[in-house]
């Protein structure tokens, strides 16, 4: 390398990259040194000078170390979706009502039971009383109102998670020449597991609806349809 | 020269002591009242008992009540106070269908979804409760009417 030139890397870095496969090599035997005694079996070796036995390692060492230096993952601070964290609007509380203003259930006045991993709302309408099921709801498409179910004792089935709402794919089966126009949609079938599930949860929330002060208003409260009357600003309102 | 007497035309005018109601600005929705008129656009108002402090205001921005407070020309905060008090004019303002309607639409405001849905059930109630009524008197007339018409027609 020309003297007058400059290095793209510090003489330090690129030592660094040079030694990085000895240096991780020493690192990990330094754990495996503080974890456990050297896997290997103990041989006796023969002759004078060649001590009493020697240890024949259980796992090789690589014969060959490789001729170019792979490139390192480098540390990044983004975080996958999965490690995001998500925030709840504060108004927003185990058994808030809240309606929906998005989706095939928009309009309705349904119960909010907790929030899932991936920041979407676990909800009831209850099934029996209007019709919505358990299910996802992101917070966005949602109006927090201030009446509020006690819902403390309710146990929800710990299987409710996101896993169990995400649609399951189904391998498509080849398609033959003789069923190209036949239709081979199946039909959508709801998991004996959700059907458990919300007999179960809706049992417990109209128990807790039956112990609300309103209680008598509070189911047709429920199947009632939210919309916007003259001169109704939301902005404006309280819910 | 006919004189326009003022007095029959309008029952409210700007004077000094008449209590008025802040239409807008800081002290919007408070009442005060007129203590001097400083010019054509101008008054000074001073509410000692409902917190508006003494100060010049434009008479846009004023609405004028029914009532007047018998006071003198730039009478002092303290004075005003007892004569508010001695008028009951906090009573008085209550009682008028302004303050109702002021009122109700506050607390139609501050209703909340819940509130609104229980407000319809009750009024659908009280129409159903209505409507029965007037069909039975309904009937009760339409039944005399068809009465009276057989009688003639026997006749």
């Amino acid at each position: 390398m020309h003297t007058n030139s400059y290095l793209r890397f510090s003489r330090k870095v690129i030592l660094h990259h040079l030694s990085i496969y000895e240096g991780k090599d020493a690192a990990r035997n330094a754990k495996a040194v503080k974890r456990k005694p050297a896997k290997g079996e103990t041989k006796k070796v023969g002759g004078e000078k060649n001590g009493s036995e020697r240890i024949v390692p259980a796992q090789k060492k690589p014969r060959y170390y490789p001729t170019e230096t792979r490139p390192k993952k480098l540390v990044s601070r983004k975080r996958s979706f999965n490690g995001h964290a998500h925030k709840l609007r504060p108004s927003i509380t185990p058994g808030t009502v809240l309606i929906v203003l998005a989706g095939k259930h928009k309009g309705k006045r349904v119960v909010y039971l907790k929030q899932l991993r991936s920041g979407l709302l676990l909800v009831t309408g209850p099934f029996t009383v209007n019709g919505c099921p358990l299910r996802r709801v992101n917070q966005i498409y949602v109006i927090a109102t201030k009446t509020k179910l006690n819902i403390d004792n309710i146990k929800l089935p710990e299987r409710l998670n996101d896993d169990y709402f995400k649609k399951k794919k189904t391998r498509k089966a080849p398609k033959n020449e003789g069923d190209l126009f036949e239709s081979t949609k199946e039909a959508k079938t709801v998991s004996p597991e959700l059907k458990e599930d919300q007999v179960n949860v809706d049992k417990q929330v109209l128990e807790a609806i039956s112990k609300h002060p309103d209680h008598k208003l509070f189911t047709g409260y429920l199947k009632s349809i939210f919309w916007l009357k003259k001169s109704q600003f939301p902005h404006n309102m309280i819910f | 020269m006919v004189k326009l007497d003022t007095y029959k035309l309008y029952d409210r005018v700007v004077e000094v002591g008449r209590v008025v109601f802040i239409a807008y600005g800081p002290d919007r929705g408070k009442l005060a009242v007129i203590v001097d008129i400083i010019d054509q656009n101008r008054a000074l108002i001073d509410g000692p008992a409902s917190g508006v402090v003494r100060k010049e205001i434009g008479y846009k921005a004023i609405n004028l009540t029914r009532f007047k407070l018998p006071i003198q020309k730039g009478i002092c905060t303290k004075a005003l106070k007892k004569v508010w008090a001695r008028e009951k004019m906090e009573e008085k303002w209550a009682g008028t269908a302004w303050a109702k309607k002021l009122d109700s639409r506050q607390k139609r405001e501050a209703m909340s979804d819940f509130d609104r849905f229980k407000v319809l059930k009750a009024k659908q109630a009280r129409t159903r409760l209505i409507n029965e009524e007037f069909n039975k008197l309904k009937a009760s007339a339409d039944s005399s009417k068809t009465s009276k018409k057989s009688k003639k027609a026997k006749k």
